[in-house]
């Protein structure tokens, strides 16, 4: 897609009225990528809602604050808001052309990425050996679908990193890759963004 | 190793969908048959299949939504017959059984394999032509949508033949819906092509956001939009927004049945009524995904065939924003029966009768646009004006549906059933069929058949009265929506009168397919080689019809509203401009292969065949990442080529439009 040409059309129409002619393609790319999160989110919000309705729920199963662990959510909490940092040192270092340190940096941010899922899975195969599986409650069903929901996501945000790792390091930062760094980081970040939403409704208020 | 399929699940008892599904099967082979015979796999594949061009995905879109419409209109002509029969002592020719299963597909087809498609394609068609631009923001994308979708509608129809379908309506509430009253695989050909289409829409619609607020031609300012475009993008937030409330809800109802889980079962802590909540969380919004691009196209076709600019432009696209958040606050009027108390149903029956202002305002702008125009009266015009009658007496019943303790008493009545298909079919449908004769032209260079238009407008217009007016009547005697059987029979006389009607609307249908008939085999006597062939006033009729892959070889200049208008008036684009070269998406195969193993993995999860389910699961992703490592995915038209290719199309435009070839 070209670029329309601007002083034809005068800058009065520019600036905050849309008159500028189509965007550029890293500019729509990101917008697109922006929506789908917005869509995400909603998607998300159905899921907190149902938690918020259902969390009392428990059929004389164990209740929330039976069965958090909060240390261990410390932990989690930790290592996914320092990924979330590596991840924009790496994304400033992919804007700058360096390679090696770029991908120095998406390792590191998968290593956490891994040790976040690698805490919850443990956590929640104690749970499901101790007799407090989704299907238990109402309670736990909502509970790990959330949580799982989150954790989905963060796992197909490693594929996608050790993906775009692969891409930088065959082809070089160029243009198309820097792109998509640029969706992968929004989408990492936006992970954030949600785990701070599990961590008060689901951890935080649960372990009271 | 095939999971829960068997032989058993080929539906010998009822012989009647295999009777159906073998004649669709004679037309399928016939048709591929020809197409092979023919020699014609070639183009099919390079041209359309594996299509990334707007205009192409839009038209296999419609396509896909005039198809479906035949399966859901079958489907509701034997309801007719069904219920037209069955009454005192007879029980008619469809057991309960059977009869449920046509409702819930009758729904489900209708909803998200006609209304959604048509609406989509219209968009998809319309939007980046009308915005003077030459692609959608994401084409590959676009074309992995459209595949989805028909993925879906694939689905949907192989419960026909394969097991059965869903007994529970097209809501599929719990705790019917759970695995405890419907164990088979009914309510799974509910969830899961649903599932996958849904996807499908959620993608449509943050390609057709983007496209539409970030590529835009030079010039072209928000407030410089056709009003389509406007619908369009209200519709598309919509579809992002609600979408995924109807994905999480379906996938909590999917965990429910396929791992044992609670969300909205009787026992374990469930909550059955979160589940009607979050279904109208997206359903309300979607009747609103429906409707605002049918408005869209009834701005347009006002305005072209009044010859003058749109009443209040503003007002219109104020309207369209208000009622795209007022949607999503007026949920709970599909059940005021809950019992949330008078305060929840008064705030909830007040905000659905607010929502009745901008509508109201919308109507009032089409009739001041006709005002004192001259007006043609061509079929989508006839449409518009059908549409305009037709919906604000849906529009009133609804209104009257929204007062809380009517409700109580109308609550599951065939009163509502009325009501919804008079706004979906005196709106949604007559606004999709007026877009059809409008633009076709656009698409395939001639115009469709007036005479046969007409008649099929006037048969859809009073199949409808008859068909749904005797509803409103029995739903005030207390008459309950999907009765399989009626007791009383002094509703009889009411109920065939809404047989006649059916049969009256497939009349109509019949008068499409004839006017389309007609059209291909007279299409040299109806060419339109200046591509404006109704005057219009917007960018799409600057292009020739059919436009070039790329739409406009250089982006128009937009000074005003209603921008094609203006050059006209103004004698602009006479002059030839300097051709640059432009990139163009290239064609892609990955939205058909994406949707072949969307189809076996959505098949293997109904019937829980695992070993397939993970196969088509890894190939889907494996497919994406491929593609990803992809590059050369634009080919390069060169200014000579494009210069070549122009000059030629000027020509030919030049002798039919004196002075103003663009």
């Amino acid at each position: 897609m070209t670029i329309g040409t601007i002083e034809a059309v005068g800058p009065e129409l520019v600036r905050g009225r849309g008159g500028g002619g189509p965007a550029s393609t890293r500019t729509v790319v990101a917008y697109g990528f922006w929506i789908f999160i917005l869509s995400d989110i909603t998607m998300f919000s159905a899921l907190f809602a149902a938690y918020a309705v259902l969390s009392g729920r428990t059929a004389g199963g164990p209740t929330a604050g039976e069965l958090i662990n909060l240390s261990h959510v410390f932990l989690e909490t930790m290592c996914l808001l320092v990924s979330s940092y590596t991840c924009g040192l790496g994304a400033l270092s992919a804007e700058r052309r360096q390679r090696d340190r770029f991908l120095a940096f998406a390792a590191l941010t998968f290593m956490l990425g891994a040790a976040f899922l690698f805490i919850e899975i443990w956590d929640f195969a104690a749970m499901v050996r101790m007799g407090a599986g989704p299907s238990r409650s109402a309670f736990l069903s909502a509970f790990f679908a959330l949580v799982g929901m989150h954790g989905a996501h963060v796992t197909s945000g490693l594929v996608w990193l050790v993906y775009m790792a692969a891409q930088a390091a065959a082809k070089g930062l160029r243009p198309r890759v820097l792109r998509r760094l640029l969706c992968f980081s929004l989408f990492w970040h936006a992970l954030d963004i949600v785990w701070v939403g599990v961590l008060t409704l689901v951890y935080l208020i649960g372990a009271r | 190793m095939l999971g829960k399929l068997s032989w058993a699940a080929i539906p010998l008892a009822q012989p009647l969908p295999l009777y159906a599904m073998g004649v669709v099967g004679i037309v399928i082979l016939a048709v591929l048959g020809v197409v092979t015979r023919n020699g014609w796999w070639p183009y099919l594949w390079r041209e359309w299949l594996t299509s990334v061009d707007h205009k192409r995905i839009g038209v296999m879109y419609m396509a896909l939504a005039l198809v479906m419409l035949l399966r859901g209109f079958s489907d509701a002509i034997m309801m007719r017959s069904q219920q037209a029969i069955a009454v005192g002592g007879a029980q008619g020719y469809l057991p309960p059984d059977h009869y449920d299963q046509i409702f819930s597909a009758h729904g489900t087809i209708m909803i998200f394999f006609v209304a959604m498609p048509f609406v989509v394609g219209l968009m998809n068609f319309v939007v980046p032509l009308q915005l003077g631009v030459r692609d959608v923001a994401f084409p590959v994308l676009n074309s992995v949508s459209f595949w989805l979708t028909a993925s879906g509608a694939l689905l949907v129809n192989a419960s026909l033949v394969i097991g059965n379908f869903a007994r529970t309506g097209w809501m599929g509430y719990p705790p019917l819906s759970e695995l405890a009253y419907s164990p088979d695989v009914g309510v799974d050909y509910y969830l899961w092509p649903l599932q996958i289409s849904g996807v499908g829409t959620l993608f449509a619609g943050i390609n057709m956001v983007t496209t539409i607020l970030k590529l835009r031609a030079p010039g072209m300012t928000y407030f410089r939009m056709p009003v389509f475009c406007w619908s369009a993008l209200t519709s598309s937030i919509l579809m992002v927004v609600a979408f995924p409330i109807l994905t999480a809800t379906f996938a909590m109802l999917l965990l429910d049945r396929y791992l044992g889980m609670h969300f909205f079962t009787n026992d374990g802590g469930g909550n059955v009524m979160m589940y009607v909540n979050l279904f109208w969380a997206w359903g309300h919004p979607e009747v609103y995904i429906l409707i605002l691009p049918a408005f869209g196209v009834f701005s347009e076709v006002i305005a072209t065939f009044s010859g003058k600019p749109l009443f209040s432009y503003r007002s219109m696209v104020l309207a369209l924003l208000a009622i795209c958040v007022l949607s999503f606050m007026v949920w709970l009027h599909h059940f005021f029966t809950m019992g949330a108390g008078a305060d929840v149903n008064a705030f909830f029956g007040i905000m659905s009768m607010i929502i009745g202002v901008p509508t109201g305002v919308k109507v009032f702008n089409w009739l001041f646009t006709l005002f004192r125009g001259r007006v043609v009266y061509r079929t989508p015009v006839l449409f518009a004006i059908g549409f305009m009658v037709t919906f604000v007496i849906g529009g009133m019943t609804g209104v009257l549906l929204a007062v809380p303790p009517v409700d109580f008493v109308l609550h599951n009545s065939v009163f509502l059933v009325a009501h919804f298909h008079n706004v979906i079919i005196g709106g949604v449908l007559f606004g999709a069929f007026a877009g059809y004769n409008y633009w076709f032209p656009k698409a395939f260079g001639f115009t469709l058949d007036e005479r046969w238009g007409k008649a099929s407008f006037w048969c859809w217009l009073t199949g409808f009265y008859l068909a749904f007016m005797p509803l409103y009547a029995l739903g005030l005697k207390g008459m309950t929506r999907r009765l399989q059987h009626i007791a009383d029979p002094g509703w009889q006389p009411w109920l065939l009168v809404a047989e006649l009607g059916a049969i009256v609307i497939f009349c109509g249908i019949l008068c499409q397919v004839a006017q389309l008939y007609v059209s291909i085999r007279t299409w040299k006597d109806r060419r339109d080689p200046t591509g404006d062939p109704w005057n219009g006033r917007t960018l799409e009729w600057a292009t020739s019809s059919p436009p070039p892959a790329y739409n406009f070889a250089v982006l128009p200049k937009v000074e005003t509203i209603d921008a094609f208008w203006d050059m006209k008036r103004k004698g602009l684009g006479a002059a030839e401009p300097a051709y640059e070269a432009i990139e163009m998406p290239r064609n892609s195969p990955i939205g058909f292969v994406i949707a072949f193993f969307a189809v076996a993995a959505g098949f293997s999860l109904i019937w829980q065949i695992w070993w397939l389910v993970i196969l088509g699961l890894l190939a889907i992703v494996g497919v994406v990442l491929v593609f990803g490592w992809s590059e050369d995915r634009e080919r390069e038209i060169t200014a000579e080529e494009m210069a070549r290719k122009e000059r030629a199309r000027r020509q030919e435009q030049a002798r039919w439009r004196p002075g103003q070839a663009t």
